[in-house]
C-alpha cells in the first residue's frame, strides 16, 4: 500500500469539545500569537467581535492595529490586504459572507492569484480570505450561494473548506502559514457544530482529504456541509446493509486525487455530493478525474448530488427541496449500486 | 451467420496467447466443442475450442502469431458466406495463410504481428459490402457485427459480436473482471439499466476454458531458446508467455511485499531412517520433499497465521491447506498445488506430487491445478544448494525454501557427531506474518521433522 501523510492532524494533545466557531477563533489567536505579521481585517471583526463571533476577544488581546474594522467596502479592504501581503504581512481578510466577496473578486482573482506569477516569483501574496459560504436558512437567492467552484477554477488560488471543528482549526492554521493566497470557505450552519478539537498547537495539511467513514460498497465524495449529509446518508444505508465510504475533500484545490482514486478503485462506485449548482461544479471535476484515471474500475457511472440548478428560493419548502440532502444522496447511491430499478 | 472466434483467456493470468497450430483449416466443417487450435498461454499449451458450429471460413491470424485475449483469431459461418475480405470463403481459403507452421519465428516481435494482421482485417471489413461477390447484408445479418468492433482502444473483454447485432453492454469493471477471469460476457444476463452487465452479474460464472479432461494431442511448443554456436556474440530471444508472467509476478513480489527471512536447521536423522523404512515396504517411494510437504501442511494447520493470503484490504486466513510446490520445467517454473495436503497420507502426497510434477514438465496442467495454493515450498536440495531464499508467490504470505540434506558435524548429546541436517528458509510477507509468528511455525515444523511420528499423530 502507499505511504500517505497522516490524515487527521499533526501535533495535538488532549481533546476539548468546542464549536467550529471557537475552533476558528483559536486558530486565529494562536497564529497571531505565533507570528506578529498575522493580522485580521474585515467588517465588524473588532469592536463587534465578528458578525459570527469568530474573532471574539481578539481586539482586546491584540489591539486595533492587528484587528482592523473596515468600512463596508469589500473591494477596498481586499485590496489593502493583497497589498500588505505583497510587502510581507500575512493578512486574514474576513468576508462577512462569500456572497459579499463577489465585490472583491477582482482583487482575489486578478491580484492575489496572479501576483507571484506575473512578478516572476519576486512578490508573493500570503493571504487568507475567509468567511461563510453557501446557504443558511431562508436568506434567499443573493445570500445562499456556494462559490467554491468559481475560486477552484483559478490557478494560483488554494480553496479550503473544513467540515468539522477540528479540521476548521487545523486547516485555518495551515492556510495562514501557507505562502499562497487561500480562499477559506466556512459555513454559517457549521459555526455552532461541536466536536473534539485537540488543545494547543496542531495543523491539518492542505491538499489532504480525510476518510470520515470507511466503507466498501460505494464512495461518497463530499466537502463542507455535505459531509454531514453524506454521513447521515451512510448511517441510514448501513441499516440497509450498504457500507458507504465518506471522503471529505477538506481542500478543494489542490485536490487529493489519490484519496479519491484509491477509494473508488476499491468500492467501484462513486457519488459526489456538493452544495453548489450542478453546472461545472466540484463534482464535475471529480467525475472527470475518476473516469479518466480508473475507468476500468467503475461498475456504474459516477453520479452527482448537487443543489438545484436555480436561484435559491426563499420559500422554506422550496429551499429545502433545492438543497442536497441525505435522501438525494441515498437515491444516488442506490442507483450506482443498481439497487433499485432505474 | 458469421461468428468470430476470439482468443480466450485460458488461464487466470493470461493476457495474450500464441497460436501454436491450427487444428482446423479454412474450409473445414466444425462443430461446437471441436478443437480449433492449440494455444500457448502463459502457463501451458491449451486447446481453443469452437463455440459455434459451421464452416471455418477464415484464419484471421496465422499459426505462430501472438494475440491479445479477446481479439479475433478466426471466423466461423456458413459455406460461401462473405467474410472480411468481401470474397466468399473459398477465395481466401485458396490463398490461405500457411497454417501449421512450426513454432513462432524467434525474431518476430510477439505483439506487433497480430496487431498488424488485425488492422488489415478490419480495413478489409470496410470493403466487404462493396465487393460484388458479397451478399448484401440482410436484416438478420447487418454489417454491424463484423465492422462495429472499434479501434484498438476497445475494452479488452469485448465479446464477439452477438447474433442479434447489438454490442454487449457491460460496465468497465465487469469487462475487466471478465478479461481477468476469462469469462465470456456473451449471453450473460445483465441486471443493470438496459441490460448492462455489472459486477454482480458475474458472480459464480465459470471460466470458459475447455474441459480439463480433454486430451491435448499437441506436443508442447519447443523452447524458444536455441543453443548458440552460430558464432554470434548473443542471441535475442523473445519472451515466452511463461517468462513474461514470471517476470511480472516476481517483480510484483519483490517490489511491494516487505519480505523477511527465517532460517532453521533441522536434524533429519529420524526422517531419513523413517523414509528408508517406508520405502523398504515396497509400496511406492516417498521423497524427503513429500515428507516436508506433509510436515509443512500439518504445521500450517497449527499456525493458521502463516496459511494466509494478503488481499490488499484484508487478509484471508485459510482453514484448508493447499501446498504449492515449485517445479522446474525447461521454460521456467510452475507451482502445482497439492490440495488438502494436511488431510492426505504421505503415500497420497508422494503419488500426487510425482504425477503433478510429471504433467507440469509436459505443460499439461490445467489452471485449477497450479492456482489456489495457500503456502508454497521450493526445493533446490537435489541441486546441492545448502540454503536459499525463495520469492513469495502472491497473494500467499509465505514460502519455504528447502536446502539439501547434508552430513554435518554437530554437537549432539554432548558429543560431536556426524548427522544428516537440512536447512530451510521461510520467506514471510511481513504484512501478514510477524517475526515471532513465522518462527513459531518453523519451530513446529522442525519438531515434526525431528520426530516424524508427529506426522501420523
Amino acid at each position: 500500500m502507499c505511504m500517505r501523510p497522516p490524515r487527521r492532524t499533526e501535533g495535538s494533545a488532549d481533546m476539548a469539545v468546542i464549536t467550529y466557531r471557537d475552533a476558528l477563533g483559536q486558530a486565529l489567536r494562536e497564529e497571531m500569537q505565533r507570528d506578529p505579521d498575522v493580522y485580521l481585517m474585515g467588517e465588524e471583526v473588532a469592536e463587534y467581535n465578528g458578525a459570527y463571533k469568530v474573532s471574539r476577544g481578539l481586539l482586546d488581546e491584540f489591539g486595533p492595529m492587528r484587528v482592523v474594522d473596515t468600512p463596508i467596502a469589500e473591494l477596498g479592504f481586499a485590496g489593502i490586504g493583497v497589498g500588505s501581503a505583497m510587502v510581507g504581512l500575512r493578512p486574514v481578510v474576513e468576508m462577512m459572507t462569500w456572497n459579499f466577496a463577489l465585490l472583491a473578486i477582482d482583487q482575489i482573482v486578478n491580484a492575489a492569484a496572479k501576483v507571484r506569477y506575473m512578478s516572476g516569483g519576486q512578490v508573493g501574496c500570503p493571504i487568507v480570505f475567509r468567511g461563510p459560504g453557501g446557504a443558511a436558512l431562508q436568506l434567499a437567492a443573493q445570500h445562499s450561494q456556494a462559490f467554491e467552484s468559481w475560486y477552484a477554477h483559478v490557478p494560483g488560488l488554494k480553496v479550503v473548506m473544513p467540515a468539522t471543528p477540528a479540521d476548521a482549526k487545523g486547516l485555518l492554521k495551515s492556510a495562514i502559514r501557507d505562502d499562497s493566497p487561500v480562499v477559506f470557505i466556512e459555513g454559517e450552519m457549521l459555526y455552532n457544530m461541536k466536536g473534539e478539537v485537540p488543545d494547543g498547537e496542531y495543523t491539518t495539511p492542505l491538499g489532504v482529504a480525510d476518510v470520515k467513514r470507511p466503507g466498501r460498497d460505494v464512495t461518497i465524495i463530499c466537502h463542507s456541509k455535505t459531509v454531514a449529509v453524506a454521513l447521515k446518508a451512510a448511517e441510514q444505508l448501513a441499516g440497509e446493509g450498504v457500507e458507504a465510504e465518506v471522503i471529505d475533500l477538506r481542500t478543494i484545490r489542490p485536490l487529493d486525487t489519490e484519496a479519491i482514486l484509491s477509494s473508488v478503485a476499491r468500492t467501484h462506485r462513486c457519488v459526489v455530493a456538493e452544495e453548489g449548482w450542478p453546472f461545472a461544479g466540484i463534482g464535475a471535476q471529480v467525475v472527470d478525474l475518476v473516469q479518466r484515471e480508473i475507468f476500468d474500475e467503475l461498475d456504474a457511472p459516477v453520479l452527482r448530488v448537487t443543489g438545484a440548478d436555480v436561484p435559491m428560493p426563499y420559500n422554506k419548502g422550496l429551499e429545502k427541496a433545492a438543497k442536497a440532502d441525505p435522501a438525494k444522496t441515498i437515491a444516488a447511491v442506490k442507483r450506482v449500486l443498481y439497487a433499485e430499478a432505474s | 451467420m458469421a461468428t468470430k472466434v476470439v482468443m480466450e483467456a485460458l488461464s487466470p493470468t493470461m493476457e495474450e496467447g500464441r497460436v501454436v497450430e491450427w487444428k482446423k483449416q479454412e474450409g473445414d466443417t466444425v462443430a461446437v466443442g471441436d478443437v480449433l487450435a492449440d494455444v500457448e498461454t502463459d502457463k501451458a499449451v491449451m486447446e481453443l475450442v469452437a463455440r459455434a458450429g459451421g464452416t471455418l471460413l477464415k484464419h484471421i491470424v496465422a499459426a505462430g502469431a501472438t494475440v491479445p485475449v479477446s481479439d479475433p483469431v478466426a471466423i466461423i459461418g456458413e459455406p460461401g458466406e462473405a467474410v472480411d475480405g468481401g470474397a466468399p470463403a473459398e477465395k481466401p481459403a485458396a490463398d490461405a495463410k500457411p497454417a501449421p507452421a512450426p513454432p513462432a519465428p524467434p525474431a518476430e516481435p510477439p505483439s506487433e504481428q497480430p496487431a498488424g494482421a488485425k488492422r488489415a482485417g478490419r480495413e478489409g471489413e470496410t470493403g466487404a459490402s462493396a465487393s460484388p461477390g458479397a451478399p448484401a447484408p440482410t436484416a438478420e445479418q447487418p454489417a454491424a457485427p463484423v465492422t462495429e468492433r472499434p479501434a484498438p482502444a476497445a475494452p479488452a473483454a469485448a465479446a464477439p459480436a452477438p447474433p442479434q447485432g447489438g454490442r454487449v453492454k457491460a460496465s468497465p469493471l465487469a469487462r475487466k473482471i471478465a478479461a481477468e477471469r476469462g469469462l465470456d460476457l456473451q449471453g450473460v444476463a445483465g441486471s443493470g439499466p438496459a441490460g448492462r452487465i455489472v459486477q454482480r452479474d458475474l458472480d459464480g460464472l465459470e471460466r470458459k476454458a475447455p474441459p480439463a479432461a480433454a486430451p491435448s494431442p499437441a506436443a508442447p511448443a519447443a523452447p524458444a531458446f536455441q543453443p548458440s554456436g552460430s558464432g554470434e556474440p548473443f542471441e535475442d530471444v523473445p519472451l515466452t508467455q511463461i517468462r513474461k508472467t514470471i517476470a511480472k509476478r516476481l517483480a510484483q513480489s519483490l517490489g511491494p511485499i516487505p519480505t523477511f527471512y527465517l532460517t532453521s536447521e533441522i536434524d533429519m536423522e529420524r526422517v531419513a531412517d523413517a523414509r528408508e523404512a517406508l520405502n523398504a515396504l515396497g509400496q511406492g517411494k516417498v521423497s524427503f520433499n513429500d515428507i516436508t510437504i506433509k510436515a509443512v501442511a500439518l504445521a500450517l494447520k497449527q499456525h493458521r497465521a502463516c496459511n494466509a493470503w494478503w488481499q490488499d484490504d484484508h487478509i484471508r486466513y485459510w482453514n484448508d491447506v493447499h501446498v504449492g510446490m515449485a517445479v522446474a520445467i525447461p521454460e521456467g517454473l510452475i507451482t502445482p498445488v497439492i490440495r488438502y495436503a494436511d488431510q492426505k497420507s504421505l503415500r497420497q502426497i508422494a503419488a500426487e506430487a510425482k504425477e503433478l510434477a510429471g504433467r507440469a514438465r509436459e505443460r499439461k496442467l490445467t489452471p485449477e491445478e497450479y492456482t489456489g495454493a495457500t503456502f508454497s515450498v521450493s526445493n533446490l536440495g537435489m541441486l546441492d544448494i545448502e540454503e536459499f531464499t525463495a520469492i513469495i508467490n502472491p497473494p500467499e504470505a509465505g514460502i519455504l525454501a528447502i536446502g539439501r540434506m547434508a552430513e554435518r558435524a554437530v554437537v549432539h548429546g554432548g558429543a560431536v557427531e556426524v548427522r544428516r541436517r537440512m536447512r530451510v528458509t521461510m520467506s514471510c510477507d511481513h504484512r501478514v506474518i510477524d517475526g515471532a509468528t513465522g518462527a513459531e511455525f518453523l519451530k513446529t515444523l522442525k519438531a515434526m521433522l525431528e520426530n516424524p511420528l508427529a506426522l501420523v499423530w
